[in-house]
């Protein structure tokens, strides 16, 4: 199917009318997933956002129940929701938070509810970013797993493309026009031009991190890190939380709000002891997360290459060039 | 630009001769980052590897930072607010003067990363080319000439200490002088009524995501438990929520009062582009105006809040 461009605030509206919508708003120089009341405030014109949509599901700060004495009430999200302009990474981070929040041991009410009461419109990326690494990771610049519906840019319009059962449900209901064969070639073309140019190595990394929980090669990654948040909240499959209760007397509510294994608090017990002391037992934990227990737990790499946490680090940390570094490193386990 | 070049091969020099002789343990300055316009702090500690030593225009973090209470000898690449720095983080005892050797380099700003966003309309940087005083910044489908002026960060336009206040080594020409800062912008703020100003502050830090880069990057910020992260009593909500975000950081700029020496880390270190500096620099005004002091520009000189003397202004108590 096929939709002009200026036809688009106008499809966002009548989807706004019957669900709550996310999309991509213009914030400065960067964008982020924001609930929009207009379709005009939708702006696709960058590729990833600042924050990942993460928080769309999981809330950076999202309050389980409040109690007033002994009255509670839960906080349960059931309203239907629409992330629209998705990228294909993001994407498939939700898939990855999925086994997280619901898996053999455990089911998380508030993500679940959210997550089967939500559609993925996604957008594939035609110009991806020289920090993308999502071929390296399982994904791609158009792949679109984890979508109900995929739209591609073929200059003024976009071809829709149904991806789910719940995807063409949506679809039937946006009344598009069937697209002809010349828009399918168009957007063929994009798809090949759009081309991941950053690759990094993932062979074997895994069988050298099962190795080198004592090797020295943890010894230095951390030495110009400043041990803040940014790559943790910028990461669109960090999923660690802390849960506090917010109170006044016998009024409150309990929140649980993002936490990242970066800082010192993380982990630090009640007597007061740290069993993770430095800024490189905490880098160990993060990079050990994503690439070994992530894999040992759920199959699958904690990453999906959007290279979010290479802009937003203050200090250039880059994770491809520490997993290059252990890629190319002899793990040893002697102590 | 050749001078920059000139500049990176004598901190190579520099530092290759201090691990040759044994002077110091460690070198801190910059190395290439991975990304155009991007240098990352380093850690030198064999003569051969000083080659990966740099110097540019986007040498942008304070490495104060990485020399509070360290046991090794250590020699650092500073810039004018490094330098600052450095004198105040001495003065708190936090540096051994003994064992710090500092490579002193003029400045004459840095790049701010936002403003290169900001050219290129959010698409991403690929390749950056020296062109005089100018840069020509490359992105898929743009090609743009920027004067380097224009992209220096806010800080840097109106920093007068761009040559090291103290060091041992000093490489490369002074940098020029500049004019006495106005604080224009700390004074259109204050000209706001309580209301506006209550608004413009809500603005800005309904963006904080709370990650704490701010305080991470500032060589000041080293509370070993940040009143932040204190459970008991909570002095400011974990939750994010733009009343205890800017409760966070008015707590870390009054801690700051006297101590900051704007080098505009925390402002660079915002991945959300808060305008940060709006809240220390009408601080580092207070403190200018009030006691004539301004941080680490005279090393041998006590900070305005470790001394007190019987004719400093108390207006916020008597009228004067």
């Amino acid at each position: 199917m096929i939709i002009a461009k200026n036809a688009l605030p106008g499809l966002l509206d009548k989807l706004i009318a019957e669900y709550e919508v996310y999309a991509p708003v213009k914030e400065g120089t960067y964008s982020l997933y924001k609930q929009i009341c207009k379709g005009t405030e939708a702006y696709f014109g960058f590729l990833n956002s600042k924050i990942p949509p993460k928080g769309i599901l999981f809330p950076q700060s999202e309050k389980l129940f409040s109690y007033s004495g002994a009255q509670m009430e839960e906080c349960i999200d059931s309203k239907k929701k629409v992330v629209f302009g998705l990228r294909p990474c993001d994407a498939q981070s939700l898939l990855l938070l999925d086994s997280v929040f619901k898996n053999d041991k455990y089911e998380d009410p508030y993500y679940m509810n959210r997550r089967a009461n939500t559609l993925l419109v996604g957008m594939a990326c035609c110009y991806p970013a020289p920090t993308c690494f999502c071929t390296s990771m399982g994904g791609g610049p158009f792949d679109s797993k984890g979508l109900d519906v995929m739209l591609t840019d073929i200059g003024d319009e976009y071809l829709v493309e149904a991806v789910s059962e719940k995807g063409r449900e949506l679809m039937a209901k946006m009344a598009l026009s069937a697209a002809g064969d010349g828009q399918k070639a168009a957007a063929a073309k994009v798809r090949d031009a759009a081309v991941v140019t950053c690759e990094v190595k993932t062979d074997g990394l895994k069988n050298k991190l099962d190795a080198n929980f004592y090797d020295s090669i943890w010894e230095s990654f951390h030495e110009k890190c400043l041990g803040c948040g940014s790559c943790t909240y910028s990461c669109p499959t960090c999923h660690c939380f802390d849960i506090v209760d917010e109170a006044r007397d016998c009024n409150g509510c309990r929140v649980r709000n993002w936490d990242s294994c970066m800082f010192p608090l993380f982990t630090l017990h009640g007597s007061g002891h740290n069993p993770r002391t430095t800024g490189k037992e905490r880098m160990r934990q993060r990079v050990m997360h994503k690439f070994k227990y992530f894999v040992d737990n759920f199959n699958a790499t904690a990453c999906v290459g959007c290279g979010r946490c290479i802009k937003n680090c203050p200090v250039n940390l880059d994770i491809r060039e520490i997993l290059a570094d252990i890629q190319g490193s002899e793990a040893r386990s002697d102590k | 630009m050749l001078r920059m070049q000139k500049l990176a091969s004598a901190i190579q020099d520099a530092a290759r001769m201090l691990l040759e002789e044994k002077k110091v343990d460690l070198v801190v300055g910059f190395s290439k980052g991975s990304l155009p316009l991007r240098s990352t702090p380093c850690f030198i500690r064999k003569p051969e590897d000083a080659a990966k030593l740099t110097w540019d225009c986007s040498c942008e973090n304070n490495l104060a930072n990485y020399l509070r209470k360290r046991q090794d000898r250590v020699a650092v690449v500073a810039k004018g607010c490094d330098a600052r720095s450095i004198a105040a983080l001495i003065n708190e005892n936090q540096i051994d003067r003994n064992n710090l050797f500092i490579i002193g380099v003029p400045c004459s700003g840095m790049v701010d990363r936002a403003k290169v966003e900001a050219a290129l309309e959010g698409k991403d940087l690929i390749a950056v080319e020296e062109k005089g005083d100018t840069l020509v910044l490359k992105a898929i489908g743009v090609t743009m000439e920027v004067k380097l002026d224009d992209l220096l960060h806010d800080t840097c336009k109106v920093c007068r200490y761009g040559n090291p206040v103290i060091y041992d080594m000093m490489i490369g020409e002074p940098a020029p002088a500049k004019p006495e800062d106005s604080f224009a912008d700390v004074a259109a703020f204050e000209a706001l009524s309580p209301a506006e100003r209550r608004a413009a502050l809500a603005a800005e830090f309904s963006k904080c995501i709370r990650c704490y880069a701010c305080r991470n990057a500032c060589p000041m910020c080293y509370c070993t438990e940040c009143f932040v992260d204190c459970s008991a009593p909570v002095w400011v909500n974990k939750s994010t929520g733009t009343d205890d975000n800017i409760m966070f950081q008015a707590g870390r700029v009054f801690h700051s009062a006297g101590r900051c020496a704007d080098c505009g880390a925390c402002d660079r270190a915002c991945p959300m582009g808060i305008n940060l500096r709006g809240m220390t620099r009408k601080m580092v005004k207070e403190v200018k105006e009030l006691f004539g002091y301004e941080t680490g520009v005279n090393p041998d000189e006590k900070p305005a809040l470790a001394e007190f003397k019987a004719d400093d202004p108390q207006p916020f108590l008597v009228k004067e």
